[in-house]
């Protein structure tokens, strides 16, 4: 779900980032948020609610909201739309809360 | 602890302004910015601007930024700026604390600190408003724009204001299908000029519309809207289904005010300029002293009135704390006259409608 062509912008995609969500293997690009990745490779949901475990996907995508939060390299509660993808990140869904470590 | 003599949080447009306009009065300036790169929400915008040249009309958000950053530049030996921090805190003993990326904590010190934290989308109530796949009309931006993502195949835009329908037409720019835009308003809040273009490309503009509920189990499949009377009631039986796999939310934005509310400024919630806001004074300072605020933190409009109200108050902090220059009112001046220009129109009443109830 990438733009192909674009009347005004260009995107530079020149490196290409492995990481994975949980588990599996998926690639973006330097540059880019984990979120931002993953919507790019068809990953919608990237949580649960609290209480009545309802799908949750990112909202404002400016760090605001809260709706993206992920455990990423075990660290839990990261905001996944403003935190840019890196090499080897382990992406997870997180399971409630989150433990602080 | 850190010192700063004019502390500016936030480097959004406005932020940006007030440090230019400080930095040139010959303060020393520090700019505290939560993302990475200066420019806040302006990193998206590919439209054009309106307003007049000094606020840089036709020219394209994205490029403002580094107009600015240039502009800036001229002054350098006056600014700091700490990207990658978020302020946290704002205390009655005058200290601020701040937090760079996720580990190192710190306090500052400032002699004056003008606030330009800016805004965020607000939401819409419906059933199943939270699956994914429903989000913020700038959220969709920040993917397409910024990232040059996809949110999706087929769009339902809700609402029909300046940034409905820009996102609307970027939307499309991307190679997106937009299937409708509605909003419960009688008329389209947006300029005429955007909704001719949105109309040309064959998207219906439903007026009088909302939306009944979403429908979908991970993620939005369906979308079903019904008329409103004029008592924004729905009307049984006008139901229309959409099958979108995204729904765009753009009906309006909200000040962050936390940081104010916490100093203790005094607030008071103006329906006109969509939220809490500050009361203050004609320089842009707030009910507490040295402490200023520029933007849309003070009350949600344009960029281009952002930009000049954060020269203005940038103008005025440096003033309070011994910066007042010779030309101080012959700048001042011209920022109000810009200020004035910008809110003469229709929209622009209403704002200052909510303008004259915060006003000291």
């Amino acid at each position: 779900m990438r733009i192909e062509e674009h009347p005004i912008l260009e995107f530079k995609k020149d490196k290409k980032i492995n990481f994975t969500f949980n588990g599996e293997k998926i690639e973006g690009y330097e540059g880019e948020t984990i979120a931002a990745a993953l919507h790019a490779s068809g990953v919608k949901v990237l949580g649960k609610s609290l209480f009545l475990h309802r799908p949750r996907g990112f909202y404002c995508a400016i760090g605001n909201c809260s709706s993206c939060l992920m455990t990423v390299n075990g660290v839990a509660n990261v905001k996944t739309c403003v935190t840019d993808l890196e090499e080897g990140m382990i992406v997870e869904t997180q399971e409630g809360k989150g433990v602080i470590v | 602890m850190r010192q700063a003599e004019l502390l500016i949080i936030g480097g959004g447009p406005a932020g940006l302004c007030a440090a230019i306009s400080a930095a040139k009065s010959g303060a020393k300036v520090l700019i505290i910015e939560r993302n990475k790169y200066l420019g806040g929400q302006l990193v998206k915008q590919t439209h054009m601007f309106f307003g007049s040249e000094k606020q840089y009309a036709s020219t394209r958000g994205i490029d403002i930024t580094e107009i600015l950053l240039n502009e800036l530049d001229k002054y350098k030996e006056n600014v700091e700026i700490l990207a990658d921090t978020t302020v946290v805190g704002m205390y009655e003993d005058g200290i601020i604390t701040a937090l760079y990326k996720e580990d190192d904590f710190f306090k500052i010190s400032a002699k004056a600190v003008v606030v330009a934290t800016g805004a965020f989308e607000k939401s819409l109530a419906f059933p199943n408003n939270d699956l994914p796949g429903i989000y913020g009309a700038g959220a969709v931006q920040t993917l397409m724009n910024v990232h040059g993502v996809k949110p999706g195949n087929k769009v339902l835009m809700v609402g029909a204001g300046n940034i409905g329908l820009i996102v609307s037409y970027q939307l499309m720019q991307a190679g997106v299908e937009v299937v409708a835009i509605l909003d419960a308003a009688s008329k389209i809040g947006g300029y005429l000029v955007h909704a001719s273009k949105i109309r040309r490309m064959g998207v219906p503009i439903l007026t009088s519309y909302t939306v009944k509920e979403a429908i979908g189990k991970d993620f939005i499949e369906k979308a079903v809207i019904c008329q409103v009377d004029d008592k924004f009631q729905p009307i049984e039986g006008t139901e229309k289904e959409f099958d979108v796999d995204v729904m765009c939310i753009s009906v309006g934005l909200t000040p962050l005010n936390e940081l104010l509310a916490m100093r203790g400024c005094q607030m008071k919630y103006v329906p006109q300029l969509s939220g809490f806001v500050p009361l203050r004074n004609e320089n842009y300072e707030t009910t507490i002293e040295n402490i200023f605020a520029a933007g849309d933190t003070t009350g949600v409009e344009e960029a281009s009135a952002a930009m000049v109200e954060g020269y203005l108050a940038g103008l005025c902090a440096a003033a309070k704390i011994g910066y007042k220059t010779d030309d101080f009112d012959e700048r001042k001046n011209d920022f109000v006259k810009q200020l004035d220009a910008l809110r003469s129109g229709p929209v622009g009443k209403h704002i200052l409608s909510g303008i004259e109830q915060i006003v000291v």
